[in-house]
């Protein structure tokens, strides 16, 4: 049993190891996507700091800089959870391009270890990119963590990790079917995810609909008992009615994205899609 | 120098001679083409009833024009297809059923090598041997030790994939292939592209590996002269169908012809290279 497990840690860290060299290769691109992740979440970190020039309001200093951390929090929660997003369907896409994908699916390797192995490596650089902006944005915005609660925003990130991961697979099956346009698919639901989250507001400015869409998506759940642990120190309790919506949503999600993902390995080889060229 | 490779004992001395390297029996595939194109929702049958047998150790051929359906019948073997009809048994475990433990046993050489491209040839395939339980101890020293004995310099080996000639990644991907050890290995036209000396020597590298690993191969080839040299037996397959069957000399008995050219428009009532040419026009 613990040998097996070993076996398929080996074969899962293979992935990984991958995702490690090619980030090396192409250090140049990560080094824009970080510079992009940067001045992005910058930029919305100015929109708080001229919220009073904006709006005409008054300026009290510390509902400023209560905001700029409430959208802070937003815009690098949502930077982490995202490159979990992203990374599942553009490595997906990417090998379809290369043309590893037959490969990968004729290794013998269950498809269960092949995608914890792709969420390890995905894991590794959104962390990696999330520290990163958080210290480069921290050099020009000065920003209060004095009441926040780190183990609470911590649990808060692994249950939305775990979260998003089933929907970063189910959303991966796009680019498994469409070599073409499936990866701007994922895209589009990133996109609506992004809308209904309440990740630069509160979803209850939303119109009744939306906010039924944001019942579902984790983000929701996660974003808002960040900024409940980071801007009023609540502890793990204090963020349990946050918590355990994640929970549930990663638990519903991880075995239906990980069915869909198996359907569309089953219709694709039905089909002949698994070569690009067809 | 001996091809050094990862033996799995117990599975080849347990393996009952009698047992088919390869049996497959009445294999159909088609495909729909799309709504969006001339003749929409059309249904071409790729493969059309194929049954055939490769012996353990055995070095078999499948000879035919481009379009014939020798990738389309691979990629069935390979598990990357499913079929639309019939059975596959790799040393008679069902290709279905027992799907991870037929991947063990196989792998495949497909006619583009496919690779991640800005990663060198040694990070592609310490990542290959992995995905086979392989630990990089043990497969870089194999990995230098095949590449050379295909004539690809240690030195290029930390290169990025993309800076190598074609020639040279189709030898990375046999590596690839044989680094794995595979009881069956799959070859999908290995050669085609490449010049008459790397040709030549993958030829030998393919015949070495039968002769000294007990290795059973499956090649696919449009070249005549590659059939006639490496396979013990040869099937021609014409349209998705399986035409002829046999050695190069009781195909050449059989069909009173005397050359395999000869055979193949006999069987098929063109030419090797028309077929190729028409279908290439298709195609297009």
């Amino acid at each position: 049993m613990i040998a097996s497990l070993g076996a398929q840690a080996g074969l899962a860290y293979a992935f990984v190891e991958r995702e490690i060299a090619l980030s090396r290769r192409y250090w140049a691109w990560e080094l824009v996507w970080l510079v992009y992740g940067v001045v992005t979440s910058l930029s919305v970190a100015y929109i708080g700091l001229a919220a009073p020039a904006i709006s005409g309001g008054a300026t009290d200093a510390a509902a400023i800089s209560r905001f700029v951390l409430y959208l802070l929090v937003g815009t690098i929660t949502w930077r982490f959870l995202g490159l979990i997003f992203e990374q599942m369907g553009e490595t997906i896409a990417w090998e379809r391009w290369e043309g590893t994908i037959e490969y990968t699916f004729m290794a013998p390797v269950p498809r269960l270890t092949h995608l914890i192995g792709m969420c390890g490596a995905t894991l590794v650089r959104a962390i990696g990119f999330s520290v990163a902006i958080l210290a480069a944005v921290a050099l020009f915005i000065p920003v209060d963590l004095s009441h926040a609660n780190a183990p609470a925003a911590i649990v808060l990130l692994v249950t939305g990790a775990v979260a998003f991961i089933g929907l970063a697979i189910g959303s991966a099956v796009f680019p498994l079917l469409w070599t073409e346009k499936g990866l701007q698919m994922a895209y589009i639901v990133q996109a609506v995810v992004l809308l209904v989250s309440g990740v630069y507001y509160p979803t209850t400015v939303l119109p009744a609909w939306m906010q039924a869409l944001s019942v579902i998506s984790p983000a929701t759940y996660v974003i808002r008992g960040m900024r409940a642990a980071l801007l009023d120190g609540a502890d793990v309790g204090g963020v349990w009615p946050d918590l355990w919506p994640a929970l549930v949503v990663g638990a519903i999600s991880i075995p239906l994205g990980l069915r869909a993902f198996l359907w569309a390995e089953a219709h694709a080889k039905r089909t002949g899609r698994l070569k690009r060229s067809g | 120098m001996a091809i050094d490779t990862r033996e799995r004992p117990a599975m080849r001395e347990n393996a009952p001679s009698r047992v088919a390297a390869l049996a497959a029996t009445g294999i159909r595939k088609g495909f729909r083409s799309s709504r969006l194109e001339a003749g929409r929702g059309a249904h071409l049958l790729a493969v059309d009833d194929v049954s055939l047998r490769v012996e353990r150790g055995e070095i078999y051929g499948l000879l035919g024009a481009n379009g014939s359906g020798k990738s389309t019948l691979i990629r069935v073997f390979s598990t990357l297809l499913t079929a639309d009809a019939g059975e596959v048994r790799i040393f008679g475990l069902d290709i279905r059923r027992d799907e991870l433990a037929v991947k063990r046993l196989i792998n495949r050489v497909s006619v583009e090598a496919s690779f991640f491209k800005k990663l060198s040839a040694m990070e592609n395939l310490v990542y290959a041997a992995r995905l086979y339980g392989v630990g990089p101890d043990e497969s870089r020293a194999k990995i230098v030790s095949v590449l050379s004995r295909l004539g690809v310099d240690e030195k290029r080996l930390g290169e990025p994939l993309e800076k190598l000639s074609r020639g040279m990644q189709q030898k990375v991907a046999i590596a690839r292939a044989f680094l794995t050890a595979p009881m069956l290995l799959l070859l999908d036209e290995p050669t085609t592209g490449l010049d008459i000396r790397s040709k030549r020597e993958v030829q030998t590298f393919v015949r070495d590996l039968r002769d000294e690993h007990d290795a059973t191969i499956l090649l696919t080839t449009h070249d005549l002269d590659e059939a006639a040299r490496l396979a013990d037996r040869i099937g021609i397959l014409h349209e998705g169908r399986l035409v002829a069957e046999g050695t190069a000399a009781e195909l050449t008995t059989g069909y009173g012809a005397s050359t395999l050219e000869e055979v193949f428009m006999t069987a098929t009532g063109r030419r090797l290279d028309d077929a190729d040419a028409t279908n290439a026009e298709r195609s297009e």
